[in-house]
């Protein structure tokens, strides 16, 4: 039941006292007539509604989540003991300086981590999530031509395997799009690469280990190929967790990066967001960084990019979560960051390995921190897709794999356990998703009909899409 | 597959109905089977110029998107205003579904004829 | 160390045997050793979780809290109901990803579907997005989505927030879209200045409301010209006001957005905060973002999904006019919790107060010889002149416990007033300034 059909015309909250001053009301004009519909209802109504809600959710606590390319990891619950500090929560984000100055200690303390773990010189920590990433970091890449004199450089290349974000910020950053073909092992193409690249390359995105869970032995040929024709290399964190202390961006020869707090270093997703994407660069590109830059050691200020690209969004980005990564890597250190790593890979190796007898793996080889399998054999068997697959997981508590990506993989499920998980729980979903295979040769339209035991059952998105419902009527 | 006589198709699946110097166009049974649920069309305006091989439109699925391209270069006469609100139509009756009437065409495709559209999509599909 | 895995290191190396590894290092062996970190990270090591408590701990401690807030320009302090607390902290809320899977994401969509209708009740407008990361890219993308093929100017007034111009700014550098800004008179927006940059290549007018000093601007006006020109109208408004201001709808605009951080969610030195974005039915498909429907389940259940994902980039790519693919969910419940607590007349008595605390200070400050820069209609806040050096009156003003307005420059403060300061808090602040 929506929060619209409850309560009664009445009821509420008593939040404040009285006016306590003479009142003012818009003069006639300019006051409001429009009726207004908020519901009326008593705190305990309210508190009720939301854990009904809540029941309704699957978070990374509530059981396995292998949602691949986007890192569902435990959330340690200290990150939000911090992210509450009063210190933090109460500051206006336009104090004085001299007031702010454990605020801009933690960005201060953040950025340099950060461009250790990721080879880069500097850092912003503005921009709000992954894809607001990738649009400042082509900004960078623009303005960075740009200020050469280099007008004619106007397109990204980006590999067919890549996520649709990157395609879509570059035409926002205002830059055309050439896709190349992956190669048969989902690598880039180094033939293909090299014919693309010429005088009117900005530039190149790519994730490596890229979007099949591979990590692309050719990297560095990749990111000299782009710089020996002008361009610039653009690498997109959504798999960083996958190398993090073993190797590093900046030392793969890229440019100009973007990170994911919320996958890498384990800010919650809290559903969509907030999420934290913050953009690191070589020293060549630090005069374009937007927002401020902190500065000073002991009295710590605010200053400007020379040539700053301007502002991504309102103030300094999405600073609590910076807070909890700043809070996760302190707790994790020098020894503790490649360990999450390794133990990522290891745990998305073990589950490969454990299922590849049954399942088709799209390439059969050592992964990285996750892996991909193509289903494509078990539909033309039994007629049960990767979508059939996700949702009978559902009915095991499990979450699904990323479903129908990367595009170059038919019938594509995408695996990533992470690091958080015990061997009892990876050992436990191995054989829900070989009991899921059997069930597919034995009862395919059981699984035509997953899930069951879930709130609701598979949902007509058609309907809702030719016919829109996006609100509720009064 | 539905084919209508008297229709001619583009190799690209849209098919063409000429009433005097005007050209129809819409969508094949075919592609529309292949397509999956249609859930929004985008047309293009009146006045607007289309040309042979170009994207003058595009339909999406709940997953997809895809263009439609023009058979014929010319003007955009009318546009389809039904389609917008029920896009289903194109699943259900392809050949009545039509998107935009087009005049003053300067050029057309090699379009095929009931028969040879039918052979050509045979031959994709092997 | 502190560590997050469960595996000790004899099951790592079990594991390891397993899939035919010795070490951590061989399992990485295919990768290049040339890229490979030499020596280590040159980081801190890892704290157990009191070492660390205590080292954050120390951090927060050496800001400044003001117990007493005087400022805005962009974000606001506002009573928190505590529902709004309780209810962010339950994990499975804040701990999912974006509901892409329908069937165990149901209370994030049905909480996105009321948050979607609350958004529409408040500015008068049909169709919310589920929200984008602040007020600044709300607007930006709002100028964005107004693009068409023959019109690509956009028209933004000068008494807009300046962090708000800067955002749109860039966007716009992204876009290529042409940016004008629209003069200011007596602090508001210049008509005839206005009248005179439009034209047919005008893609939208876009103004704050109130203004960035506080102002009503004459809204419908501004709307009809941009109506006349064939362009939309969009206005940044703040979501306090609505409860007593005229909505954009009442005012004609096409596109509302805003800044929803005064609606729950803590000043929390600039972010999270939460975009809202609002437009009339006919630009639905223009909207950027996520978007929830409402649907029915296979045995015919009322249930939530994400809808019309074909406007977006994972299915556009290139072609998509955005490449937005999240949205501040949790901080969108958060609106939607608060606003529910406080129901339709709290939001209301929430904004009259907020409005007379600011007149009644206007008006105390005008009895101390400080002067009023607002000649119409304000909201809460408003600009003042005086003679005395703002950074003075300011350090008297935090020497108390009091942050004061924020300084536009040497003589003129932009002062802020919301329920949460009382009218004892107003004449102490006033005192202390009379003292200066």
């Amino acid at each position: 039941m929506l929060i619209f059909e409850k309560g009664k015309e009445g009821r509420g909250l008593s939040l404040l006292p009285e006016c306590d001053v003479e009142v003012v009301l818009p003069e006639e004009k300019n006051r409001r007539e429009l009726a207004l519909h908020l519901p009326e209802l008593s705190e305990n109504e309210i508190s009720r509604h939301y854990t009904e809600l809540a029941k309704k959710c699957h978070g990374v606590n509530d059981g396995f989540y292998p949602l691949g390319s986007c890192t569902m990891k435990y959330n340690p619950k200290i990150n939000e003991d911090m992210a509450a500090l009063p210190g933090f929560t109460e500051i206006h984000p336009l104090q004085p300086a001299h007031t702010v100055q454990g605020c801009m200690e933690v960005m201060k303390t953040l950025e340099e981590y950060l461009c250790e773990i990721t080879g880069m010189t500097n850092m912003t920590l503005q921009p709000a999530a992954g894809a607001h990433g990738e649009f400042t970091g082509l900004l960078l890449i623009k303005a960075y031509h740009e200020s050469r004199g280099d007008k004619k450089r106007t397109k990204i290349i980006v590999p067919d395997s890549a996520h649709g974000t990157n395609p879509a910020s570059a035409v926002m950053a205002g830059f055309s799009v050439v896709s190349i073909p992956s190669g048969p092992d989902g690598c880039v193409d180094l033939e293909k690469l090299r014919e693309a690249a010429g005088d009117d390359v900005a530039g190149l995105m790519l994730t490596n280990p890229n979007t099949v869970g591979l990590f692309d032995k050719n990297i560095l040929e990749i990111t000299k190929i782009i710089h020996e024709c002008g361009g610039q290399c653009y690498y997109d964190g959504a798999n960083l967790n996958a190398v993090m202390g073993t190797v590093r961006p900046g030392d793969m020869g890229f440019d100009v990066i973007h990170l994911n707090l919320h996958k890498t270093f384990s800010t919650p997703h809290g559903g969509g967001g907030p999420g934290s994407g913050p953009v690191g660069c070589k020293e060549h590109l630090a005069q374009f960084l937007p927002s401020v830059l902190v500065e000073g050691t002991d009295e710590l200020s605010f200053k400007k990019a020379e040539n700053s690209i301007g502002e991504m969004k309102d103030f300094y980005g999405n600073f609590l979560v910076v807070v909890r990564a700043l809070t996760y890597v302190m707790t994790l250190g020098k020894e503790g960051i490649p360990e999450a790593s390794q133990n990522a890979v290891l745990n998305a190796n073990y589950m490969m390995h454990k299922l590849k007898d049954l399942y088709t793996m799209a390439y059969d080889e050592v992964c990285m921190h996750e892996f991909v399998m193509s289903l494509s054999d078990l539909k033309k068997k039994t007629g049960v897709s990767a979508m059939d697959i996700a949702k009978g997981l559902l009915d095991n508590g499990i979450h699904p794999p990323t479903m129908y990506f990367p595009l170059i993989v038919e019938e594509a499920l995408m695996v990533e356990p992470t690091e958080t998980e015990s061997k009892e729980t990876l050992d436990e979903a191995i054989q829900v998703f070989r009991d899921l295979y059997a069930l597919a040769g034995e009862d395919a339209e059981q699984l035509h009909n997953a899930p069951v035991r879930t709130p609701v059952t598979r949902l007509d998105e058609v309907g809702a899409a030719r016919h829109p419902v996006l609100k509720y009527e009064f | 597959m539905e084919l209508r006589e008297g229709l001619l198709y583009s190799k690209s699946h849209e098919w063409v109905k000429e009433e005097g110097d005007i050209a129809v166009i819409g969508l094949t049974d075919y592609a529309q089977s292949e397509l999956g649920d249609l859930v929004f069309v985008n047309l293009p305006e009146e006045g607007d110029e289309i040309s042979v091989g170009e994207a003058f439109s595009d339909v999406e699925s709940v997953k997809a998107v895809s263009d439609v391209y023009a058979p014929v270069s010319g003007t955009v006469c009318e546009i389809n205003e039904e389609l917008m609100d029920a896009p289903e139509k194109i699943n259900e009756e392809p050949y009545e579904a039509w998107f935009v009437k087009v005049k003053d065409i300067t050029e057309k495709e090699e379009l095929l004829s009931a028969e040879e559209y039918k052979a050509f999509v045979e031959s994709e599909q092997e | 160390m502190g560590t997050y895995i469960p595996g000790t290191k004899q099951e790592q190396k079990e594991m390891l045997a397993e899939i035919g590894f010795e070490s951590m290092e061989e399992l990485f062996g295919h990768i290049p050793d040339e890229v490979k970190v030499k020596g280590g990270l040159q980081i801190p090591d890892g704290m157990s979780e009191l070492e660390v408590r205590k080292k954050m701990t120390k951090l927060a401690e050496k800001n400044q809290v003001f117990p007493v807030i005087f400022r805005g320009a962009g974000a606001y302090r506002h009573y928190i109901p505590s529902i709004v607390k309780s209810v962010l902290s339950k994990e499975n809320l804040m701990t999912a990803y974006t509901p892409y899977q329908a069937e165990i994401s149901q209370g994030i969509l049905q909480s996105i579907f009321e948050y979607q209708t609350m958004i529409c009740e408040i500015t008068g407008m049909d169709t919310s997005n589920a929200s984008v990361y602040d007020g600044g890219t709300a607007a930006a993308e709002s100028v964005a989505m107004c693009r068409e093929r023959k019109r690509a100017k956009a028209l933004v007034s000068a008494t807009t927030d300046p962090k708000v111009l800067e955002t749109v700014k860039t966007y716009c550098y992204g876009n290529e879209m042409e940016l004008v800004i629209v003069p200011q008179k007596d602090g508001v927006t210049d008509r005839d200045a206005l009248r005179e940059l439009i034209d047919k290549t005008t893609a939208c007018v876009y103004i704050q409301h109130p203004n960035y000093y506080g102002n009503l601007e004459d809204a419908q006006a501004i709307g009809e010209i941009a109506h006349e020109a064939g362009a939309k109208y969009i206005m940044g408004v703040n979501p306090i006001s609505l409860g007593v201001v005229k909505t954009p709808r009442e005012y004609g605009a096409d596109v509302a957005v805003g800044e929803g951080q005064p609606l729950g969610l803590p000043l929390a030195f600039g972010g999270p905060y939460v975009g809202f974005m609002a437009c009339v039915s006919a630009m639905t498909r223009k909207l950027p973002g996520r978007i929830v429907g409402q649907t029915t389940d296979h045995n015919g259940k009322t249930g939530y999904v994400l809808t019309l994902q074909a406007r977006e980039q994972h299915i556009r790519r290139e072609k998509a006019s955005s490449n937005i693919c999240s949205n501040q969910a949790l901080c969108a419940l958060a609106v939607g919790v608060y606003l529910a607590s406080v129901g339709s007349e709290g939001l209301k008595n929430i904004a009259v107060q907020c409005t007379s605390k600011a007149h009644y200070m206007a008006k105390e400050l005008e009895g101390i010889g400080y002067q009023v820069e607002n000649k119409g209609e304000f909201f809460h806040e408003f600009v003042t002149v005086s003679e005395t050096p703002a950074e003075k009156v300011l350090f008297a003003l935090e020497g108390e416990g009091i942050l004061g307005g924020y300084p536009l420059d040497e003589h003129r403060i932009l002062w802020c007033c919301t329920e949460m300061n009382s009218k004892e808090d107003i004449d102490r602040a006033v005192s202390i300034i009379k003292g200066v």
